[in-house]
């Protein structure tokens, strides 16, 4: 099928591998992702914190760095777990924005043109097609959360010295999963509202409400009923408190001073849902996720 | 399988009397008992046979089941009882691997929003599993092959319904598969475009290198490209047939314009042993059969008190293939 020729003609050379297929799309979708100048200022904005987490962890280290700034390395935060968890849950907010601007067009776009029979008519499943549309998400989070956040972690290793790293080895670990349980949450959630809505904006408006309209009735409850049981729908408070787990800072009570009449006070415990039950809801949010691909990602819709 | 391997497995491509024999290839597709439903519905029911022709229309009214066909065979539907095999495999099994030797023009409006025309085709290409230069190469050929080659490097959003068919036709190319399916690929197509259309299929078709089912309601696309006919009938096979061949058969056709009571007249033509439809009013279609002769039908209309007002002989037309098959229900393979 030489373009010279214009005659039809059968393709005769190699084919790529099946198993890495799917790393076809999120390649296309980098270049329109990276099209918009916005995105991708947006997306530089995200590496600020991780550069500040960078400084902070060798002025712990630099004295001559500390007496021309004239800080005590006291009044310093601390390199420890809450150090890392406080970047994680940062660089996962940083997440959420990108997954908001980049994740609803990726499956509406093409239900909306009636794209799907032409991925699927090839030798390409629906998991691929989901795993590929996934990829897009999970490959630019990867490298504004877990990443770095180990480099940096194998930096601060560097500096303190290996009885710090092999002490410390289980932050590493935290971090991964924290960031990994941030990244699959709102790569499936994206994906999900965009397979269900086709319109991008609505479902970038979608994706924003779930996350903060869930999270304000949580906190109202919270209010009205003096517990923290309402946490069990915020998905913000849910991944924080499981990145707590994680860390190791997790505390379940915690006391609010209540006042009565302007005179009188008192202070009631209030109790944070159990890391399982955050767990479980994150896990039951995921499946819902994952059957609501399985039930929108099809070729045709068949009308019964 | 690899394409490549599967690609040398083919006859002499360019035998033009292998062509016109269909029955040198093995059966391109092989239907065994495929019935599909869709909440309890019947939507194909036991299609059984074998289809060999090089290009092979697929007709039928609004509803018989074509584009399904088409959908089960690429494991869009699972069956709901028996299966079918393509090129030998399995379409519940061997799917993945079946698909890697079809191409696909589906019937709606299908593209990827703002791309242009060749990293579409190229992504396609891709997903079928070139590699990323060759994908390149065989996007640029295919576009140019379809005619779209000064317009590769536009947006498809900006493209015409026509050049979004050719669009189409080009992603369903570009992996040279060995079968290749059009759903309805005439659909809003002016005439110019239409003409192009029928023309690149009867190119492919005379390559040698592809089979080509056509999905159509439109008789004359699937006349002009064609060279077998599958007609459906409420999800049931209501003909298959080879057309020149049955054209060849039907050459003692009669078309009748009478006047007076036309169904004691056409069951009498029936009770002759000749082959009949009635297409009109007034019109009456007649195949003679054997040693039958015009003067036997003159006969009959005399006893019947029939006036004929006009005879005269005419080739089977796929038209009239369709009207019979229609009429009659189930013809078999």
């Amino acid at each position: 099928m030489a373009v010279y020729e214009h005659t039809y003609k059968p393709y005769l050379g190699k084919l790529t591998p099946e198993w890495n297929r799917f790393l076809v799309i999120p390649r296309h979708a980098f270049r329109d992702v990276f099209k918009s100048k916005l995105f991708t200022a947006f997306f530089v904005i995200c590496f600020i914190p991780l550069l500040v987490e960078a400084i902070l962890i060798y002025l712990h280290h630099n004295a001559n760095a500390l007496a021309i700034l004239q800080v005590n390395v006291r009044e310093l935060i601390p390199i420890d777990a809450t150090f890392f968890q406080t970047f994680v849950n940062l660089q996962g907010s940083f997440a959420f924005f990108v997954a908001l601007l980049v994740g609803p067009p990726l499956v509406a776009r093409d239900l909306r043109n009636n794209a799907l029979p032409l991925y699927l008519c090839r030798p390409f499943s629906r998991t691929e097609y989901v795993l590929g549309k996934m990829s897009v998400l999970l490959i630019l989070l990867s490298t504004i959360t877990w990443v770095p956040q180990l480099v940096l972690f194998l930096f601060q290793s560097y500096l303190e010295g290996a009885r710090w790293f092999i002490d410390n080895l289980w932050i590493a670990a935290a971090i991964f999963i924290g960031s990994v349980i941030w990244i699959l949450l709102l790569a499936l959630l994206s994906q999900a509202i965009s397979a269900l809505v086709k319109w991008r904006v609505i479902a970038s408006a979608a994706l924003l409400g779930l996350f903060f309209i869930p999270s304000i009735f949580g906190e109202v409850i919270n209010q009205l009923f003096y517990t923290r049981w309402g946490n069990i729908i915020s998905l913000g408070a849910l991944i924080k408190n499981v990145t707590a787990g994680l860390f190791g800072t997790f505390v379940r009570s915690s006391g609010q001073m209540v006042g009565f009449d302007g005179r009188m006070a008192r202070e009631i415990i209030m109790n944070e849902p159990p890391l399982w039950a955050s767990w479980f809801v994150l896990f039951l949010v995921c499946a819902a996720c994952l059957a609501l691909l399985s039930w929108k990602v099809k070729a045709y819709e068949v009308v019964r | 399988m690899a394409l490549a391997e599967t690609i040398q497995e083919q006859p002499t491509p360019r035998d033009s009397a292998g062509l016109r024999d269909p029955s040198n290839f093995a059966p391109v597709i092989d239907l065994n008992a495929l019935s599909v439903q869709f909440g309890g519905r019947p939507i194909l029911q036991s299609l059984q046979g074998e289809l060999r022709g090089r290009a092979i229309g697929l007709l039928g009214p609004n509803g018989a089941g074509k584009t399904t066909l088409i959908h089960t065979l690429l494991g869009f539907h699972s069956p709901t009882s028996g299966t079918a095999h393509i090129f030998g495999q399995d379409i519940t099994t061997d799917a993945k691997n079946i698909r890697s030797l079809v191409g696909y023009m589906p019937e709606r409006d299908s593209y990827i929003a703002k791309m242009s025309a060749v990293r579409f085709v190229r992504l396609m290409g891709e997903l079928s599993g070139l590699p990323p230069e060759a994908a390149l190469e065989r996007a640029h050929e295919a576009l140019f092959y379809v005619g779209l080659g000064e317009a590769r490097y536009r947006s498809l959003d900006t493209y015409s319904l026509g050049m979004k068919q050719l669009a189409k036709l080009a992603q369903a190319l570009v992996h040279g598969p060995r079968l290749i399916f059009l759903d309805e690929p005439t659909n809003g197509l002016d005439p110019p475009a239409r003409q192009r259309m029928i023309r690149l299929i009867r190119e492919i078709r005379d390559s040698g290198k592809a089979h080509i089912v056509v999905s159509s309601h439109l008789l004359r696309d699937v006349e002009e490209c064609c060279e077998e006919i599958l007609i459906l009938k409420d999800g049931r096979i209501a003909v298959y047939c080879n057309l020149e061949e049955e054209r060849k058969a039907n050459r003692k056709f009669l078309l009748l314009e009478t006047r007076g009571d036309l169904e004691p007249f056409a069951a009498a033509v029936g009770a002759l042993g000749c082959e009949y439809a009635v297409t009109g009013a007034a019109r009456i279609k007649v195949v003679l059969q054997g040693e039958i002769e015009v003067r036997d039908i003159y006969r009959i209309a005399a006893e019947q008190n029939m006036q004929i007002r006009r005879l005269s002989y005419k080739r089977d037309s796929l038209e009239d293939i369709f009207l019979k098959a229609m009429e009659n229900g189930h013809g078999s393979l």
